[in-house]
């Protein structure tokens, strides 16, 4: 049985302008056990999945099911198998983080579960926050208590949706510590993210979308032989030829150049040469993530079969 | 505690960690309307033939805080969660619809009788209390605080913006309150008045609460039963409805 299985998954909502289509037929399973990523750009539907998911919100159309308990039919049965930790820094200002998290507990019944939320406020690095009212705490810790709140009922499914934006180093390091050690113990993780690097780093298998339809979906050790296999950097301060400028992904004063082979690579910078370009830090890499979100994002949408 | 209970208990304790605002402040304010009213209206006023203002009036003041303060704490709580955003936490669980009818008006309820039971207490010191047929006190002040907690509720679904609510409040229940008989009683309205408080509710919630004081009434307290509890009873499936399809809240 899937721990997640989402079937031919509409969403679309009314506008002034006609209806919005946010998700077009998205069908992903994904297996228990397994760190799934979720990748796409802003408004690629990755949100809205997530929240038809947790019951935040309700398909037009299809199914989604959290270990065979579908998210409408029997929403107790699979919001109970659920861990989210959603995307917005919310709290609420009346607690401390001790009885935010005893009260999220109750309401998925668990009861004396102190052990449990003095080993999570641990792992979490809150444990010097316990008695804190939630509008003391800095932003990274408010994300920490958001953590904390979705593990709290001990849920076999844990859902991050952007856990990770607009946080400092060390948080990320402990939160990804923290879940790759649930990830290990048997937690099946899903996550959505924008930093393609902590992505390729934990998750084993990846799902693209794009305009509210799965693109890609992969091992990413797959996605990533897919990318053509080499990445020319360097810095300059000139403008690129317009035969390179076209290919090159330019951030600041960086630029880089897919490349084949190494006769590719030669070729790249005898067209510098000629051009008069002056380049330092030269260096050759292996495609990345990035280079392959951007390839599949570049590619035209598939045309959707209504 | 199973999971409603767990979220009753987090709304009792909403409103009773800062309840010096919302249990010490509708006290003094109602107490201050029998200051002001009962010191200008005790020696000209009599009602019923031979009841003192001050001791009509007390019934009065004690169910519009007890209504007025129910239906504060459901739409309050809901209005303040969905605009913080923390009302995710409670859409996340599996917790039913009746589950959080409970908790948001089983808790707005418990506010609005404590706000009465602080009104009562206080007032007492101004005109010796009578207690002619108590049931129908206990009664009406539970199902009244129930109605409004509920209408609480649910225009706290409704609203999306704390501008939409204090209208909801300044426009609806403020003007529904004090026209219902709080203050005077509806038989020394001229007969085109007296019709219009026939047809609010919260007249028949005051009146049947009041009966329960004096033995006397406006109108008959079966009647005020029958119209509070059946209206109490249309709103009540209503907010279940509501909440069951998630109306507003889940998209």
């Amino acid at each position: 049985m899937s721990a997640v299985s989402f079937q031919s998954v509409c969403k679309s909502y009314p506008t002034p302008r006609g209806p919005l289509h946010a998700l077009q037929g998205v069908s992903l399973e994904i297996e228990e056990g397994e760190f799934f990523g979720l990748l796409g750009p802003n408004g690629a539907g990755k949100t809205t999945l997530i929240s038809i998911l947790a019951g935040l919100a309700r398909a037009t159309s299809g199914r989604v099911s959290v270990l065979g308990h579908d998210v409408q039919g029997d929403f107790a049965g699979a919001r109970q198998r659920l861990g989210v930790v959603p995307q917005e820094l919310v709290f609420d200002p009346f607690f401390n983080v001790r009885e935010t998290l005893r009260l999220q507990s109750g309401y998925f019944g668990v009861k004396n579960n102190d052990a449990w939320i003095d080993e999570l406020l641990h792992g979490l690095g809150l444990a010097d926050k316990a008695g804190a009212n939630m509008r003391q705490l800095s932003g990274g810790m408010k994300r920490r208590v958001l953590v904390a709140q979705a593990l709290v009922h001990k849920p076999p499914i844990i859902v991050l949706d952007e856990p990770t934006a607009g946080v400092d180093v060390e948080l990320r390091q402990t939160l990804w510590q923290f879940v790759a050690r649930l990830n290990k113990q048997g937690h099946t993780v899903l996550l959505t993210t924008h930093y393609l690097e902590e992505a390729e780093a934990l998750c084993t298998r990846l799902a693209m979308l794009k305009s509210g339809q799965v693109v890609a979906l992969a091992r990413t050790s797959e996605l990533l032989a897919q990318a053509s296999t080499n990445v020319l950097r360097f810095k300059t301060d000139d403008a690129l030829p317009p035969a390179l400028a076209a290919m090159a992904r330019v951030t600041g004063r960086v630029a880089q150049l897919p490349a084949q082979d190494a006769a590719e690579i030669e070729r790249h910078l005898a067209v510098l040469r000629a051009a008069g370009v002056r380049v330092e830090d030269v260096e050759i890499r292996k495609a990345d993530l990035e280079d392959v979100f951007l390839n599949v994002m570049a590619a035209p949408a598939r045309e959707h079969a209504a | 505690m199973t999971g409603w209970q767990m979220l009753l208990y987090k709304e009792v304790l909403r409103f009773w960690k800062v309840g010096f605002q919302t249990v010490a402040a509708p006290v003094l304010t109602a107490v201050l309307y029998l200051l002001i009213f009962g010191h200008v209206l005790e020696d000209h006023v009599k009602v019923y033939g031979s009841i003192g203002y001050t001791a009509f009036l007390i019934p009065g003041l004690v169910m519009m805080s007890v209504l007025q303060n129910a239906f504060a704490n459901s739409s309050s709580s809901l209005i303040q969660s969905k605009i913080m955003g923390n009302l995710v936490f409670i859409l996340l669980t599996p917790l039913s619809h009746r589950a959080w009818f409970i908790a948001y008006v089983g808790s707005s309820v418990l506010r609005g009788l404590l706000v009465g039971l602080g009104v009562f207490a206080v007032t007492c010191a101004f005109a010796a209390p009578q207690f002619a047929a108590p049931l129908w006190i206990v009664a009406f002040a539970v199902l009244g605080a129930t109605l409004l907690a509920t209408l609480g509720l649910i225009a706290g679904l409704w609203a999306d913006k704390f501008d939409q609510m204090a209208t909801f409040q300044n426009f609806i229940i403020m003007p529904m309150t004090f026209l219902s008989g709080v203050f005077y009683s509806i038989q020394s309205l001229p007969p085109f008045w007296r019709q219009v408080s026939q047809l609010n509710p919260i007249f028949y919630m005051i009146d049947g609460f009041r009966h329960g004081f004096f033995g006397v009434s406006d109108v008959s307290p079966w009647l005020s039963l029958a119209i509070v509890g059946s209206a109490c009873a249309l709103l009540a499936l209503l907010a279940l409805h509501l909440l069951r399809t998630g109306y507003k809240i889940r998209n």
